[in-house]
């Protein structure tokens, strides 16, 4: 189906009526992404967040490498590329010289918690009012399913055949934890991408992430648990299930610091980075 | 200020002045010796100007805090010395790939690996064949006074936003930390800051909605996969470096009757100037050439000199420069083996104008 015949379909024709549309945030340009893949729902969120908070007319999305890397081919904002890893320094420098735009990066296991860490973890630490979304399916996807930073004990990849060991490659790094533990930090949660339930907490999370930076409270985080059925070798309902019997169990759900919730005075002066 | 007033400073203080004086707002870089007074000084004028200085935690960082602030449209720059800048090459081949006109100034220290912290001029390779992946090159300019650190700013953002592409200023270790008087007076090339405005226009980053209604969505990106796709986008950047050519500088002196002619830039031209000045009281007649832009190097009058003279390339390297200078002159008429010498001063010395007269009299001797 090539992308004229799919804008056909999302038109009512004669006699019917609308009752689900999609948002301008998001184009309506087919993804690279595979059957079954959740980045369609992740982008879905980010783009209906950004259009009911009303302000993608001033955001610049920093992408990052890896399957995310076409990320700013679906979205109608300003996107600029970042090198691998390097989103949140990217994002940094656009945040230093556009104070008012609102900027978010959007990266996957590899990109933020291996080649990425340190650039993530400081921006993170100086305060710097940008918004990261996080997305953990335990694998490098568009390389062909070698071991991610967060790939689960035992999991087999490209690179771990006999399944990761905590005594060769330590275990699975918990981002959103690590991010709550930094001053700069204003919100860090992990949802999931599995269900219709995790999604609409997702999605409230989201703009919670978007609310500290636009309020100049800090550094926005959320890690999305999200599933890879290609390289996980399963069906898309098979992999949905794998996320909630899996990958829960060892990255627990929940928010784990929320600055929104103190008085305003104070955390306006903790948060905000020189300006 | 009153025109004609010198202010005594160093090399890295002068590039400091300059930067601010041309227009830069954004600074971001992490420390390291010999060029930590870009920094210091910067953390103070930047604040002062509405600016941001970011100490970054690592050179790695700071690139991709240049290339996000430059995609903006604001003038950005950052410094660093040997292993820095050997980190920043990844982000400065992306700013070329993605057309972002990022400054970076390097302050050489010696090499390779940790090196020492003396002068050298090992970078030049790095600087000018490009230093990261793919096919991309630099803006190269080489200071070799306080004051032209300070004038080479101006032409440095100038240059960036002209070509949209990373412009390095090459100093090194001693035109750093000396101190001398420089005027602070924009040059006369200096472009001002709206007008850099206006040449970012077109693609900066900014958010849509500062378009005007109707705008569209812009893209800054590296990446083309489409079968042809990066092709296209390579013969831009060959176009972009061969434009790049009208920009060529130098400085040519006592050459006109001179027999030999000394090829140096940056520190190592400046002593070999003293040196010259030397033997010329003496009644040779030796000369200077200066290259002031690396990249693009200025061959064609490097050519012009060539009836009648020979050359003797002096640099502070184990041998990289004189490869441009024997490219210039291959295959001119009467150019053969002897027409280029070379004289290296290994990296990490400090070395005096007395310490190159031997092997210029020895080059004067064999032009006999």
């Amino acid at each position: 189906m090539d992308a004229r015949n799919l804008e056909n379909l999302l038109r009512p024709a004669e006699g019917e009526t609308l009752v689900f549309d999609t948002n301008p945030v998001l184009n309506e340009r087919l993804t690279h992404y595979c059957p079954g893949c959740l980045h369609g729902i992740a982008h879905r969120l980010v783009s209906e967040t950004l259009h009911e908070l009303g302000v993608a007319e001033r955001t610049i999305l920093v992408a990052a490498v890896g399957c995310a890397t076409f990320t700013y081919d679906y979205f109608n904002v300003d996107g600029l590329e970042a090198p691998h890893g390097r989103a949140c320094a990217v994002a940094t420098g656009v945040r230093r010289a556009r104070p008012e735009a609102v900027i978010f990066t959007y990266q996957g296991d590899g990109d933020m918690a291996a080649i990425g860490m340190a650039e993530s973890l400081h921006a993170a630490n100086r305060g710097e009012r940008i918004t990261s979304f996080f997305i953990n399916n335990t694998v490098y996807g568009m390389t062909g399913g070698q071991m991610a930073p967060t790939t689960l004990l035992g999991q087999k990849t490209t690179t771990t055949h006999d399944g990761r060991r905590m005594d060769r490659e330590g275990g699975p790094v918990h981002l959103a934890e690590m991010m709550a533990g930094l001053d700069g930090v204003a919100f860090a949660a992990r949802c999931a991408l599995d269900s219709v339930k995790h999604v609409r907490e997702a999605k409230k999370a989201m703009r919670k992430a978007f609310e500290v930076q636009l309020e100049g409270l800090g550094f926005g985080f959320l890690e999305l648990l999200s599933s890879c059925p290609t390289n996980w070798h399963m069906d898309p309902v098979a992999a949905s299930k794998h996320i909630v019997e899996a990958m829960i169990p060892v990255f627990p759900l929940g928010v784990f610091k929320d600055k929104t919730a103190d008085s305003p005075s104070v955390v306006q002066k903790e948060g905000v980075p020189h300006a | 200020m009153n025109p004609v007033e010198r202010i005594l400073i160093k090399g890295n203080e002068a590039v400091a002045f300059g930067a601010v004086d041309a227009g830069c707002r954004c600074y971001f870089g992490y420390p390291i010796t010999p060029q930590n007074e870009i920094p210091e000084a910067l953390s103070q004028l930047l604040p002062e100007r509405g600016g941001q200085f970011v100490q970054a935690e690592s050179e790695v960082a700071a690139v991709n805090m240049l290339l996000g602030a430059a995609a903006c449209g604001i003038p950005a720059m950052t410094s660093s010395s040997g292993c820095g800048i050997s980190l920043m090459q990844e982000g400065i081949s992306y700013m070329a790939g993605s057309h972002i006109p990022g400054v970076l100034v390097n302050m050489q220290r010696g090499g390779p690996g940790l090196g020492d912290i003396g002068p050298s001029q090992g970078d030049y390779f790095q600087a000018v064949k490009g230093g990261g992946h793919g096919d991309h090159r630099n803006l190269v300019l080489a200071p070799s006074t306080a004051q032209e650190c300070y004038d080479f700013m101006f032409r440095a953002f100038a240059l960036a936003f002209k070509y949209t592409n990373p412009v390095m200023v090459l100093g090194d270790a001693i035109v750093g930390q000396i101190k001398e008087p420089v005027r602070r007076v924009p040059p006369s090339d200096a472009v001002p800051g709206e007008e850099l405005a206006r040449l970012a226009a077109p693609w900066r980053m900014e958010g849509y909605g500062q378009r005007g209604a109707g705008a569209q969505p812009r893209l800054l990106k590296s990446v083309y996969l489409a079968e042809g796709a990066l092709a296209e986008r390579n013969q831009l950047l060959a176009e972009k470096y061969e434009a790049m050519r009208s920009e060529c500088a130098w400085e040519c002196v006592d050459v006109d009757d001179a027999t030999l002619v000394v090829v140096a830039f940056g520190s190592i031209a400046r002593i070999a100037r003293s040196t010259i000045r030397r033997l010329r009281a003496e009644g040779h007649r030796v000369g200077l050439f200066r290259p002031v832009t690396l990249f693009p190097f200025p061959s064609e009058a490097l050519r012009s000199l060539l009836p009648g003279r020979r050359f003797l390339v002096m640099e502070q390297n184990l041998g990289q420069m004189v490869e441009d200078v024997r490219q210039a002159l291959f295959g001119m008429p009467h150019v053969t083996s002897d027409t280029v010498k070379w004289h290296g001063i290994m990296p990490g010395l400090f070395i005096n104008a007395d310490e190159l007269r031997e092997p210029m009299m020895q080059s004067l001797k064999e032009v006999r």
